[in-house]
């Protein structure tokens, strides 16, 4: 899959509402395949999930465009993988739900035998290959997920908070098969709200907040200076403005 | 009291002597309904899959109208599938009144709804939890529809269960277009109801409690099934 370049992704003027309720506004940006790790930050309901099943095809678009360096949408989707935060298992072992993804898509059955092993082995499963992988504990259940997503050989990995439910040493093995990835040519596309990961791993970052990018950058110039005020606030962990509002009226904190 | 102790103790005498007459019987019922089951669940499992997976305009009707149909009336659809079968209908020419297959019929039109209308239910509750993940794959609607079927199928063995449940103990539409002809359309409900009509209780009680014990060991048997899948798929 890595010859094919779908690269920029462009959204101009992109839009999404849901309920009535308009949840990503006149998105515009382009993300190229350098640098390596873009991630997607913002408050709980800024649409950062929302952004990403965007790009990845998952939702379309209702005002604006959203093209992948002009591929058509599923070739373009086909280049793609995304892990979602909470991780869905096929009612199969471990090594069958690499296999089945891998069948879907019409992979031969030597080349699906050596990607599982290969890529089982790489996120320490090796051993848990036949175990159902509903028995799995939640960090090696999104680890399996991180394996059945590169088993595509994905030229771009969307990650949905993946690490948002794990305890340190599950999120550090994550963050480690993500790191791989990306060494290995992926361009990584990761939504996060932990502040100290994206400052760890993002090489460029998209501030969305309700629904709108306010601040897009290369991630040190970001963390080290961010222009938005909204931005400097959320850096600094203070409450954002509609949040103080509400919270000023139910007579909390100030 | 000693009359129904005595018809409990002639059906026990048949059962175990394997009466040669009781043997057919059941052999019947079950070939009909067996059939039954599985043609409306080749039918109905796929049909319900794609009620689940698909939107489209009159989805909510078909769904209202599938979950009206579990409870059709027997001797009704018993007295239209007459119709259509008999001499003077539009399947006259089939000459399939009164055999065996005409009770398949009328059997797969009373349990297809009840396999449609559970089996959408299953899988639209799978899918919600599947649809993005099979979407990011790249799956394709049937590869998405096979997916479902087969991870839901420990699942789907209540809905085959509910089905065959309909099949065996139904009575109304197969004495209707079967006739009750002994050696050919008898089976376990309509020799019930004849024997128990002629005062024969001793062959009526043997066939009731043999029915009984069918679907307990079917029942047992689809429950340790589903219990042996979902303890290994954690479903």
């Amino acid at each position: 899959m890595k010859e094919l370049d779908i690269f920029p992704l462009e959204l101009h003027r992109a839009g999404l509402s849901m309920g009535g309720k308009r949840v990503l506004k006149d998105i515009d940006c382009q993300i190229g395949a350098r640098p390596q790790k873009t991630f997607v930050i913002g408050p709980n309901g800024a649409g950062k999930s929302l952004f990403l099943k965007l790009c990845h095809g998952l939702l379309q678009a209702e005002e604006g465009t959203v093209h992948w360096g002009g591929v058509a949408g599923k070739d373009a989707r086909l280049a793609q993988a995304m892990v979602f935060q909470r991780p869905v298992m096929l009612r199969r072992s471990a090594l069958g739900n690499i296999d089945y993804a891998l069948r879907l898509r019409g992979i031969a059955r030597a080349e699906r035998r050596d990607r599982t092993e290969a890529l089982l082995k790489r996120t320490g499963l090796g051993h848990l290959a036949k175990v159902s992988a509903r028995a799995l504990s939640f960090g090696e259940q999104q680890r399996l997920a991180l394996a059945r997503a590169l088993a595509f050989t994905p030229l771009v990995l969307f990650l949905d908070e993946p690490t948002a439910s794990l305890d340190p040493a599950a999120a550090h093995l994550v963050e480690d098969i993500i790191e791989e990835a990306a060494v290995d040519g992926t361009k990584v596309i990761m939504s996060s709200h932990d502040l100290g990961q994206a400052q760890r791993m993002a090489d460029e970052v998209i501030f969305l907040h309700r629904g709108r990018i306010k601040e897009f950058r290369i991630a040190s110039d970001f963390f080290a200076a961010p222009k938005n005020d909204l931005a400097r606030d959320f850096l600094e962990g203070k409450p954002l403005w509609w949040r103080r509002r509400s919270i000023y009226r139910n007579g909390g904190a100030k | 009291m000693d009359a129904f102790a005595a018809a409990f103790a002639a059906a026990g005498d048949l059962i175990l002597s394997a009466d040669a007459g009781l043997v057919e019987i059941i052999a019947l019922s079950l070939e009909v309904s067996l059939i039954a089951v599985g043609l409306s669940a080749l039918i109905g499992m796929p049909l319900g899959g794609l009620i689940a997976l698909a939107t489209f305009p009159g989805r909510r009707a078909i769904i209202v109208v599938f979950n009206a149909l579990m409870g059709l009336p027997p001797v009704v659809v018993g007295l239209v599938v007459y119709l259509l079968l008999s001499r003077s209908g539009p399947f006259g020419v089939l000459d399939l009144l009164f055999t065996p297959t005409a009770m398949i019929v009328a059997q797969v039109i009373l349990v297809l709804p009840i396999i449609v209308s559970l089996t959408r239910q299953i899988l639209e509750f799978l899918w919600i939890d599947y649809r993005e993940t099979l979407r990011s794959f790249g799956a394709t609607r049937i590869q998405c529809l096979a997916t479902l079927l087969w991870d839901g199928r420990f699942m789907l063995v209540t809905a085959l269960l509910a089905g065959f449940g309909r099949a065996i103990a139904e009575v109304g539409a197969v004495m209707i277009v079967g006739g009750n002809i002994d050696h050919l359309t008898r089976v376990m409900t309509t020799a019930i109801a004849l024997e128990a009509s002629k005062g024969e209780l001793a062959l009526a009680l043997g066939l009731g409690l043999i029915l009984l014990a069918i679907s307990l060991v079917l029942n047992v048997l689809a429950q340790s099934l589903r219990s042996l899948g979902e303890t290994w798929s954690l479903a």
